[in-house]
C-alpha cells in the first residue's frame, strides 16, 4: 500500500522522525536541517531533493512553533525582523568570505573545522554556564517571562549586560523590557548572520544563545524570536530550491505531520521546563553534534563512508536521547507541580 | 483540477511554498482543537 506516493513504512517513519525533531526544534528553535537532510541523504534522496525538502520541512515546522511561541507571547517581532535585516547582510558577506577561500583551495578544510569548533566552543560554554549558573538560573520551573513582561536584572547574563551598557542611539526597547542600540542588535546579527553565511546552516544554534547571551532576551523568547527569523529564512530557502525541482511534497507533507504535534510539545515545553535545564540539553545537543559532524568531515577528507555513517548514527542518537530527556524533564515537571496542586487543595 | 505544470517555474515554487504553510496552519489549528479537547480530559484523569 504507499499512500501519498510513498510506502507505508517509509510514512510512518517520516511521521515519527518529524515528530522528534518538532520536539527539539520547537524547544530549541534549532535541529531542523541537522537532521532531515542528512537523514534523507542516508535514504538515498538526490543532495537537491534532500536539501531543498529539508528547508521546505524547517520552514513549515517554524510557522507551526512561532505559532504556539506566539501564543505564549514569546516572540519579539520587532527584535525578530531586526535580527533578519543584520542576519540577511551577514550572510551574504559570510557567502563572499566562501567564495573566497575556494578560490585559494581552502573553502572545505577551513568551513568543516570552524564548523566542529564552533558546534563545540558554543556547546562547552553554554552547558558550562548553565551549571555555573551565569543568568537565567534564579528562575526556577514554572511558568517563565514572555516577550512584554520585564526581565529580572539577576537573570541577564554578563557579556548582555557589557553589551547593553553601550547606549549608543537610538535606543530600542525590546523584550523583557531591555534597552539595548539598535547598532549592538544589527552588529550581533550581522555576527551570526556571517558565521550562518560562512558555514553554510540555518544558524538557529548560533542565534539562540546569541540572542540570550550576548542581548539579554529570555532563553524561551530567544527561541520564538529565532524560529520567527527562521520562517523567513525557510520559506526564503524553500522558494528557492523548489524554483528547480528540489522540493517534494510526499516527504515534507508527512515529515510535517508528525513535527506539527512535536514541535507544539517542544514550543510549551520551554514554558515549563527549567531555564537551566533547557541551557544544559541544548549544549549537550551541540556537543553531541560537534562530534558527529568531526566524524562527517574526517569521513569526507579521508574517504571513509563509515565515518560518515557514524557520524549520522550519533546525530540522531544524541538527538533521541535530547529529545527523551526534554519530553521526561517536562512530564516529571508538571506531575510536580500536580502534585503540589494536589496538596495545596488537601 | 489546476495543472501547475502549465505555470512558469516561480509560480510553481510559490504555490509549494504556499502548500506547505497551508499543511502548517492546518495542522496547528487541528492539533490545537485536539489539544483543547484531551486537555480537561487528562487533568479529569490525573486529579481522579
Amino acid at each position: 500500500m504507499d499512500p501519498f506516493g510513498i510506502a507505508l513504512t517509509t510514512l510512518v517513519l517520516f511521521v515519527s522522525f518529524g515528530f522528534m525533531v518538532g520536539v527539539l526544534f520547537g524547544f530549541f528553535g534549532m535541529g531542523g536541517s541537522f537532521l532531515v537532510t542528512p537523514a534523507l541523504l542516508v535514504m538515498g534522496y538526490p543532495a537537491r531533493v534532500a536539501v531543498g525538502s529539508g528547508m521546505a520541512f524547517v520552514f513549515g515546522t517554524a510557522v507551526i512553533a512561532t505559532l504556539k511561541h506566539h501564543d505564549l507571547g514569546q516572540v519579539d517581532y520587532k527584535l525578530g525582523g531586526l535580527m533578519i535585516a543584520g542576519t540577511t547582510a551577514g550572510i551574504e558577506v559570510g557567502s563572499l568570505l566562501v567564495y573566497r577561500l575556494e578560490e585559494l583551495g581552502l573553502a572545505s578544510g577551513v568551513i568543516g573545522v570552524t564548523y566542529v569548533l564552533l558546534l563545540g566552543a558554543i556547546g562547552s560554554f553554554v552547558t558550562r554556564n548553565a551549571l555555573t549558573n551565569d543568568g537565567g538560573g534564579t528562575s526556577g520551573s514554572g511558568p517563565h517571562d514572555g516577550a512584554d513582561d520585564e526581565i529580572d536584572p539577576d537573570d541577564i547574563p554578563d557579556i548582555a549586560k557589557e553589551i547593553q551598557s553601550y547606549r549608543i542611539p537610538p535606543m530600542l526597547t525590546i523584550a523583557g523590557g531591555i534597552q539595548v542600540s539598535l547598532w549592538m542588535v544589527l552588529g550581533v546579527a550581522f555576527a551570526t548572520g556571517l558565521l550562518s553565511g560562512f558555514l553554510g546552516v540555518g544558524g538557529g544554534f548560533i542565534r539562540m544563545p546569541a540572542l540570550f547571551y550576548l542581548i539579554g532576551v529570555p532563553v524561551p523568547v530567544a527561541v520564538g524570536t529565532d524560529l520567527f527569523e527562521i520562517v523567513f529564512s525557510g520559506g526564503f530557502g524553500a522558494f528557492t530550491y523548489g524554483l528547480n525541482g528540489g522540493v517534494d511534497l510526499s516527504i515534507v507533507a508527512p515529515l510535517l505531520a508528525g513535527s506539527a504535534l512535536g514541535a507544539r510539545i517542544g514550543s510549551a515545553a520551554t514554558n515549563i521546563v527549567n531555564e537551566d535545564d533547557i541551557k544544559i540539553y541544548f549544549g549537550l545537543m551541540l556537543l553531541g553534534g560537534s562530534v558527529a559532524v568531526a566524524f562527517q568531515q574526517a569521513g569526507d577528507y579521508f574517504g571513509i563512508e563509515a565515518f560518515n555513517t557514524v557520524g549520522f548514527a550519533l546525530i540522531v542518537l544524541s538527538a533521541f536521547a535530547v529529545g527523551g530527556a526534554v519530553i521526561y524533564s517536562t512530564v516529571a515537571t508538571m506531575r510536580a507541580q500536580t502534585s503540589v496542586y494536589t496538596t495545596a487543595v488537601d | 483540477m489546476i495543472d501547475l505544470a502549465a505555470y512558469s517555474s516561480a509560480v510553481q515554487a510559490a504555490a509549494l511554498v504556499g502548500a506547505v504553510l497551508l499543511e502548517a496552519i492546518v495542522l496547528h489549528v487541528g492539533y490545537g482543537a485536539l489539544e483543547r479537547v484531551a486537555t480537561p480530559l487528562v487533568d479529569r484523569i490525573t486529579h481522579a
